[in-house]
């Protein structure tokens, strides 16, 4: 990106903070292109073991891997490289760019026949509104604004480039990680390393007197 | 005659919950709209702001009240789909009799009729048996007005001084404490603070569930540096973050409090200077603390000795922090000393009266500020005053325009006036915007004390599982539905603004009231044309109190978004910021250090039930869930109460994830789906408490009280575990309805 465009807004998902709330579920619902579907995935990595949970919104990636695998041209990209959904008109609901997007992100909707995913809010953003979801996040895990912004108040560096095995791609969308991180991002990997998180109640520490029961 | 007049499952039929899935016209009705209202969620004590939208008298949808400097557009899912409160079809539309003929078991009466009744069966009853015989339970979800309403209604009208309110459940902990170490209840500090402090620490708080909004502030902190320890039994969503994690024994904080003071004491970590010039009583405060080593703190808590020295240290040396706590550490019989124990870190690292520093509890409920200080706890008068100090009746008699003789004296708690019920001695009850029969402990308990009354009468928008008892019920206004101020969790005083008026033959609540006091003969006492006289009365009645409203005007909460109270006259700024220069709301100016000695909780485990349980809130549901176990897509994200177990103790058990598994304590028992998880400590289960009947959390919690708040311990019980017959499938339902086209 430019530094002509740096007082366009961008969107940034910073895993790391989310609370699993599902606020952005909720909100997405509410998006006026397509109320009452909410088109953001929100899971938890692993239940069992941590309560991390990570918000996937589109990505919106420069070389769009749906649009490209798409038979019928259904998926358009706009000129501010926000990746559209699908035009209802030419999807055909063969679910190539479901099975294509890196991200997971589309989602074939047999309710309507048709891949539906995020548009970005085509609605508010086209207005100079934020995103719903990135307007309601409690906790900035999903957030809107400037790059200046973002820098100005948030700590962390923002990433927008990916390696899925043979394919390289760069997003419209950030991320954040602590440290710049080069060309791979790995969300796991950017998660807090304080000594207590592989071993939160200090079952295997030698050193405690246990004293269970009373 | 309190008794379900048919069976559950008839009024469940007729009453719900039903579930509300979508606006008014469907998803595909447009948001052709007719105004935007500015107002706030209805929920938690955050009070965020949120612009309701509306057309032909119904919420439509909302959007994001960006302006609003709390919140700023942010909301968490219950403030998402808040609107789909309104619209309902279980919303109450007429007054209601129970008729056990009927075949739902109760049949609409007028309002003429139904007011009657209820005015005749109080007089009845108090003529009968006196006029403490009757008793009133309020909720801290209505507004200040309505609050101090029926503080003067329940006092005046019906003559009782028993008059409890659900805040009792919630935030008396805090407030006792505060009260006494530092004069005054309430949040030190706006939440502005939090973002200027070195060191953030979270006691028994499950801010990402249950304050979600604050997480922001907390990573606004960490953005500028700040460090972040979280004390709780689970690594809830933020705790997962933090820096320092203390997953403590339940009912064990007061000891891990002691110790943290026992290492600042030790290695010096104290402002000396601020603990003698703005405090007393620290000698008693360290010598109660003398033995509390971090070894010893480490067998007590079961944190390691190092992780203690840890947090101490860090809350030691940081030249500013912010200790905030909710009811994790308040539910508790020691609840006001765990509390005491939180302060005393604050006072003794001279915490307080600057930017970033305060040791606050985090509110629960929508009003729960505002509703602890207008006069409708059993033990207090407007302004925060205290019901048995005689120059404090004096001023609300003045202010009222009665002798102070007419005032009756303190009343009993919530939970005492419940025992009294099952005792026989009270016999007749008005309850509004309270569902004791969720979310009082002991469920069986309080469901034969219902059963008991000679009448009961309920105010509400929605049948709640303790309407179902009532004889007479009136449906009242929802948040929505009336204008008036409630004070958040920060002590900011904010408006709460009208959308759409009450449908069908439902009133708001404050007419309902007046209706009774004029039934009742006491018209004169109660001659109010709109909320903002009664606010203005309020305003009087507060005046030279703690809680001193007398600068907040109608219209200045509403121009500047909000005003933090006290401020005690006209044209004062208010006070966001507490104890500024180390001024306490004391006598003599001075914070009190009191001395916390730990104690154990009032059950422990032993051989017959070997396990702690602990219980509280999920992030898509609300306390006793009268509103979000309606509310279509909050029930989606969590359905029914799951059973959170550590894989360690669920092997013991032979339990796997969705397991049906049967949790037994000394009050009852309950079955329900384990949800396996590492992030528990082995040696407890967490259930959260939002559901009725045979899901509620609170057959297995007990009534032992905290012996000066009162509030009930939910946060420690013990309990026997076996598994039981069944599983559930642990998939989200939501993603199967996406792809499969039955997607309402």
């Amino acid at each position: 990106m430019t530094s002509a465009l740096d007082d366009r807004p961008i969107f940034v998902i910073d895993q790391s903070r989310c609370i699993g709330c599902e606020a952005c579920v909720h909100a997405c619902g509410e998006c006026g292109t397509h109320r009452g579907t909410s088109l953001i995935q929100l899971d938890y990595v692993d239940r069992g073991a941590t309560v991390q949970t990570a918000p996937q919104v589109c990505m919106h990636c420069t070389e769009a891997t749906c649009a490209e695998v798409c038979p019928a041209d259904a998926i358009k990209i706009r000129e501010d490289g926000i990746v559209q959904s699908s035009l209802k008109p030419r999807c055909i609901g063969c679910s190539n760019c479901v099975l294509a997007c890196p991200f997971g992100v589309p989602k074939y909707v047999a309710e309507f026949d048709q891949m539906m995913k995020c548009d970005m809010c085509y609605d508010r953003s086209s207005v100079g509104l934020a995103p719903l979801c990135a307007s309601v996040c409690p906790s900035d895990a999903l957030w809107y604004g400037t790059r200046a912004e973002f820098e100005a108040t948030r700590s962390g560096f923002l990433e927008n480039r990916y390696r899925f095995g043979l394919q390289a791609i760069t997003t419209a969308v950030f991320t954040v990680s602590d440290t710049p991180l080069g060309d791979l991002i790995d969300v796991m990997a950017e998660s807090s390393d304080a000594p207590w998180q592989d071993d939160p109640f200090a079952l295997d520490d030698a050193s405690k007197e246990r004293a269970r029961c009373d | 005659m309190a008794k379900l007049p048919v069976t559950e499952e008839a009024l469940m039929a007729k009453f719900g919950p039903h579930l509300n899935v979508a606006p008014p016209g469907g998803w595909n009705a447009g948001l052709d709209i007719d105004k935007e209202v500015k107002t706030h969620c209805c929920f938690c004590g955050q009070q965020c702001g949120i612009v309701l939208k509306v057309k032909d008298n119904e919420i439509v949808g909302f959007e994001p009240w960006y302006e609003f400097p709390f919140n700023e557009g942010r909301l968490c899912p219950k403030g998402v789909k808040r609107y789909l409160q309104g619209s309902h079809p279980d919303r109450l539309l007429a007054p209601l009799e129970r008729d056990e003929s009927a075949s739902d078991g109760f049949r609409e009466v007028e309002w003429d009729a139904a007011l009657d009744r209820v005015v005749s069966e109080i007089q009845r009853i108090q003529e009968e048996h006196g006029a403490d015989s009757f008793a009133m339970l309020s909720g801290v979800s209505l507004t200040n007005e309505k609050s101090y309403l029926i503080g003067k209604f329940a006092r005046l009208a019906l003559g009782t001084a028993n008059l409890d309110y659900n805040g009792r459940l919630c935030m008396a902990s805090a407030g006792a404490a505060a009260k006494k170490a530092l004069g005054v209840d309430r949040a030190p500090n706006p939440w502005s603070d939090i973002p200027l402090a070195d060191i953030v620490f979270i006691a028994g708080a499950n801010i990402a569930e249950c304050a979600p909004i604050t997480t922001s502030y907390i990573w606004r902190a960490r953005d500028n540096g700040a460090k972040l320890i979280v004390a709780d039994p689970r690594v809830t969503p933020l705790a997962r973050t933090a820096d320092v994690f203390l997953g403590l024994k339940i009912g064990t904080d007061s000891a891990l409090m002691g110790t943290i003071l026992h290492i600042l004491i030790e290695r010096d970590w104290l402002d000396h200077d601020f603990i003698e010039q703005h405090t007393t009583g620290f000698d008693a405060a360290a010598a109660a603390v003398r033995e509390y080593t971090p070894q010893w703190g480490a067998e007590i808590t079961d944190v390691p000795a190092s992780r203690i020295e840890e947090a101490a240290e860090l809350w030691g040396t940081s030249a500013t922090g912010m200790l905030l706590h909710a009811r994790g550490i308040e539910h508790h019989t020691k609840g006001v000393e765990n509390v005491l124990s939180c302060i005393n870190l604050g006072l003794a690292t001279g915490k307080y009266g600057k930017p970033g520093c305060g040791v606050s509890t985090i509110t629960g409920q929508g009003n729960g500020q505002g509703g602890r200080e207008q006069g409708h706890k059993c033990d207090q008068l407007p302004g925060n005053r205290d019901i048995t100090n005689p120059e404090h009746r004096e001023y609300i008699a003045s202010v009222w325009g009665v002798d102070e003789s007419e005032i009756p004296g303190k009343g009993l708690s919530a939970q005492e006036i419940m025992n009294e019920i099952h005792a026989g001695n009270i016999k007749g009850l008005l309850s509004i915007c309270f569902n004791p029969a969720v979310s009082l402990p002991d469920t069986k308990f309080t469901a034969e004390a219902l059963d008991k009354l000679e009448f009961y009468s309920v105010i509400d928008f929605f049948m709640s599982e303790s309407a179902l008892h009532a004889d007479i019920v009136l449906p009242g206004s929802l948040h929505e539905e009336d204008e008036g101020t409630v004070t958040s969790a920060e002590g900011r005083v904010i408006k709460i603004n009208q959308a759409v008026s009450p449908p069908g033959k439902a009133r708001k609540d404050w007419e309902i009231l007046l209706d009774i006091a004029e039934r009742l003969g006491k018209k004169s006492l109660f001659t109010y044309d709109n909320t903002e006289e009664i606010f203005n009365e309020m305003r009087i009645a507060s005046h030279g109190g703690t809680a001193d409203y007398t600068g907040i005007t109608w219209q200045r909460v509403e121009d500047e978004m909000g005003m933090f109270w006290p401020a005690p006259e006209i044209g004062h700024p208010g006070t966001p910021r507490l104890f500024e220069g180390g001024k306490f709301f004391t006598d003599d100016g001075r914070a009190r250090f009191i001395p916390v000695s730990y104690r154990p909780p009032a059950e422990v485990v032993d051989d017959e039930y070997p396990i702690w349980l602990t219980t509280g809130r999920v992030i898509s549901q609300y306390l006793s869930g009268t509103q979000t176990r309606r509310i279509g897509p909050l029930v989606d994200q969590y359905p029914e109460p799951l059973c959170e177990i550590h894989p360690n103790l669920a092997a013991e058990y032979g339990i796997s994830d969705g397991d049906q598994m049967t949790v037994t304590s000394r009050r009852g028992s309950m079955t329900l789906p384990a949800s396996v998880v590492s992030t528990i400590r082995p040696d407890t289960l967490f259930i959260p408490y939002h559901w009725a009947g045979k899901k509620s959390a609170n057959q297995l919690t007990q009534r032992a009280l905290d012996p000066v708040s009162k509030i009930p311990e939910y946060k420690v019980s013990v309990v026997r575990i076996e598994k039981a017959d069944g599983s559930v499938a642990v998939t989200d339902e939501r993603d199967m309805e996406l792809t499969d086209g039955s997607q309402a």
